[in-house]
């Protein structure tokens, strides 16, 4: 057996070039066999980024890598796999309408002869893989019916199954209830005991400080430090994590929050499992939407925008009713949506910045023979200017821009309308320190002009910092609703408690 | 950066062009004289009018199967409309043209909102349309139109010798090029085939514009019949089929990509002039219409896979 504790891999001055940004600058890490290898990091730190490189999955590397005192190059997937490098990526990979056992063992099923899938060679496989990290689910089972945490479960199962020495998991726990957390963990312990290296990258402190060795923090794509968990605090890690002070990292600004300008009312909608939403969104306040991954808030706003249907409920805007079928209503009525996956529904890529921006509001760059270039440079440039994007033309594609300046041609296109509501999706997802703040300005900026602002957002410091309310959403359903004066007196753990639906039943009950 | 990229994508079709009518000139005495070019360009009307509306279709994402097919429902229609109740060829033209349109639409409806794929959709009009050309036309073949229509398609412009149908061709081109460059539902339907759902979520009425894309094209489908009928004399149901694979081609050797959201409708019109200077010279060369079958789609292959070839040495 191999001894714990012995080094497994070793990468050193690893950068990573991503067209417009540095997404890592030399930075270094190790794993251990036997130990869970923290990295931590804010979002845009170059976590996920290095991970990516040493499982293969990004071959645009420099630097050095040295895997069971040998050194190599991290060229494919499927190579690093055969060497023992698994990786559990944070948006999983199964294929949800084939069985559990189907991928666990996808593209390397048992066979019989002639190429047949010995299926109940793989069913039993599957079946022991499964009970050595003591799950109960079925191997027979469609992937799709199962919840969040147990796919987490048949991706553990399928690392182990490649005989991994190495597994990475990119923050395992974004989208588990409390209870699938804990199990994660002593399945984690499971496998540390087998001298099983684990890298677990997160940015949630106080399960990093429950369920990892040492940890390295990176933060902007540079390497900062490392510490035992043994020597070293939540509120060490924190500012170690953030680099900066948290009071300035959300920029608060105070406005007296005027009329509601959009208010939802017992919204349903069967597809997605939102059941009796009602919220309001007032002018110059940020009304926040917490809730984990998967708890119906981006479904929410899209049903609102008209971007999908939705059998009951009513919309007002301005306390006047409206009916929103289309993208098209919702624009008409001053609703601007910023969807969470920018890259595929807020941006046309290969399109260059003008073209993506002034998309919005083409009747803005009219001339009088149609669409004038000139008008629409000037205009876009002022655009751009106002909010600082960072790219050398307007000619450029919005696909060589780095995450930040991306998600800022989205909010210029819809600085194009005069909207009423604005709802930003995840907007910091992915996109570097620096940039974040500069969003939170920009909202800060709307809301003291009166807009009404509304943030979905899964990290919770965050929802916190820069909302004035906050609404916790859970399996479809508004779980809680935090007023500003509340805002103040409660505790993070009661929030996500909210947020995983397991609030004080007591306390529930009594009422 | 962007505008320089474009550039060398038209370069390199107008490099083909060049490359091709040197070396034709070459191997034949007669290529290059100007009854031969004039004579290229009077061929190639018909294809080009076809492949115009085929590219608003695919720069949106799309294809349209059934051009072929709607050409002749329009050509058997308006013949009926001439000669067998005498109704004026003006008139007749704008009911071929209301036709053309009809049929566009309705392809797109199906795909915009019936959601299904356009592959389908024209395929399936493209039998119906052929089915109901058939049928109207009833094994006829109508001939005998009177000289003011058959003026658009082999007329010349009063005191030069410039042919009529080649005016007409650059002059649609001219309209759609500026619709699709200067009016907004013009970069509606670039941006539809650039990303369709971040489109949709701009705001913008996507079904709209596709209707209107298909539409277009049923429109110059059944502009590419009057040509045809005119210029042959002859109305039959059986005419244009195949056209539409011609028209595709033409598009795509003119850089335009099948996944949406690129290409030019000059890049089209060169593409058309490419297919039309292969035939044109492989004819001159004596070669048989079999063989040339199998040239084109060697060249066809060949373009495309020059422009895959330089998109990746742009990444």
């Amino acid at each position: 057996m191999e001894r714990n504790g012995e080094r497994l891999v070793e990468m050193t001055d690893i950068t990573v070039e991503f067209p417009g940004v540095r997404a890592l600058d030399g930075v270094k890490f190790y794993a251990n066999r036997g130990e869970v290898h923290v990295l931590l990091g804010e979002n845009g730190a170059g976590k996920s980024t290095i991970m990516k490189v040493l499982a293969g999955v990004n071959k645009n590397y420099s630097g050095k890598v040295i895997y069971k005192g040998q050194e190599i190059i991290c060229s494919s997937i499927d190579e690093q796999r055969k060497r023992g490098v698994s990786i559990i990526f944070q948006e999983m990979n199964l294929l949800k309408n084939l069985t559990v056992a189907e991928n666990i063992f996808l593209g390397r099923q048992p066979q019989l002869k002639a190429g047949h899938i010995n299926w109940n060679s793989m069913y039993q496989k599957a079946r022991e893989l499964l009970d050595s990290i003591h799950s109960d689910i079925s191997e027979k089972v469609i992937v799709q019916s199962l919840s969040v945490g147990q796919m987490q479960m048949v991706e553990i199962a399928k690392a182990l199954s490649f005989d991994s020495d190495l597994i990475i998991m990119d923050e395992p726990t974004s989208a588990l209830t409390e209870k699938e957390v804990d199990a994660l963990f002593s399945i984690i312990e499971d496998l540390r005991k087998r001298g099983i290296a684990i890298v677990y990258i997160s940015h949630r402190l106080e399960e990093i400080m429950k369920i990892g060795d040492r940890i390295t923090i990176f933060r902007d794509g540079k390497y900062i430090t490392e510490k035992l968990v043994t020597e070293t605090n939540v509120d060490e890690l924190a500012s170690l994590m953030v680099g900066r002070e948290m009071t300035d990292y959300y920029p608060k600004v105070n406005v007296q929050p005027g009329e509601k300008v959009l208010e939802v009312r017992h919204l349903n909608q069967e597809r997605h499992k939102l059941k009796d939403i009602s919220f309001y969104a007032r002018a110059g306040e940020i009304t926040g939407f917490y809730g984990l991954m998967g708890a119906g808030r981006t479904e929410l706003v899209r049903a609102l925008f008209g971007a999908d249907k939705f059998e009951s409920g009513e919309i007002f805007v301005n306390d006047k009713q409206v009916k929103i079928k289309t993208c098209e209503d919702a624009k008409k009525h001053g609703i601007a949506l910023l969807t969470e996956d920018r890259k595929n529904q807020g941006l046309i890529l290969e399109f260059d910045l003008n073209q993506n921006i002034s998309l919005v509001n083409l009747q803005n760059i009219m001339g009088p023979f149609g669409l004038d270039s000139r008008k629409e440079t000037v205009n876009n440039k002022k655009l751009t200017q106002a909010i600082s994007v960072k790219t050398p033309s307007l000619k450029q594609k919005a696909k060589n821009l780095s995450g930040g300046n991306q998600q800022k041609v989205v909010i210029c296109k819809w600085l194009n309308v005069d909207f009423r509501v604005i709802i930003f999706d995840e907007p910091t997802r992915g996109i570097d320190v620096g940039a974040k703040v500069e969003i939170y300005k920009i909202m800060n900026r709307l809301k003291e002009e009166g807009k009404a602002i509304v943030v979905i957002s899964s990290e919770l410091t965050e929802c916190m910092g820069i909302s004035d309310r906050i609404y916790i959403m859970h399996e479809g359903r508004i779980t809680g609703c935090l007023e500003r004066e509340e805002m103040k007196n409660i505790k993070e753990d009661d929030i996500i408690k909210f947020a995983t639906g397991t609030y004080g039943t007591t306390e529930e009950e009594d009422k | 950066m962007e505008k320089k990229k474009i550039n060398i994508s038209s370069f390199t079709t107008v490099l083909v062009l060049l490359v091709l009518c040197v070396l034709l000139s070459i191997l034949s005495p007669i290529f290059l004289t100007g009854t031969n070019l004039v004579n290229i360009l009077q061929q190639v009307t018909v294809n080009a009018i076809l492949a115009l509306g085929m590219s608003v279709v695919i720069f949106t994402g799309g294809i349209d199967l059934s051009v072929g097919s709607i050409l002749a429902i329009v050509g058997v229609v308006m013949a009926k409309l001439m000669l067998g109740a005498g109704i004026n060829p003006v008139l007749a033209i704008l009911v071929g043209i209301v036709l053309g349109a009809a049929c566009g639409a309705i392809n797109g409806f199906l795909i915009a909102k019936c959601k299904l794929q356009p592959m389908i959709a024209t395929l399936g009009m493209m039998s119906i349309a052929r089915g109901a050309a058939l049928t109207i036309a009833n094994g006829q073949t109508f001939s005998g139109f009177e000289k003011r229509f058959r003026w658009i398609g082999s007329g010349v412009l009063p005191g030069t010798i410039i042919p009529v149908q080649i005016v007409f061709m650059l002059l649609l081109y001219l309209l759609v090029f500026y619709i699709l460059k200067y009016r907004k539902c013009g970069r509606y339907i670039y941006s539809i085939g650039g990303n369709e759902e971040a489109t949709r979520l701009s705001g913008i009425n996507i079904d709209r514009y596709k209707i209107l894309a298909y539409t277009i094209c049923g429109i110059t489908a059944a502009l590419a019949s009057v040509v045809l009928v005119s210029k042959l004399n002859s109305a039959q149901a059986v005419a244009g089929e195949g056209y539409e694979l011609d028209a595709i081609a033409s598009t795509v050797i003119g850089g335009a990509s099948l996944l949406g959201g690129f290409g030019s409708v000059w890049g089209t019109v060169i593409g058309a002039v490419i297919m039309g200077v292969i035939r044109n010279g492989l004819n001159l060369l004596n070669v048989t219409s079999y063989l040339q079958q199998l040239i084109i789609g060697i060249i066809i292959i060949i373009a495309v896979l020059m422009d895959s070839f330089k998109n990746n040495l742009n990444k």
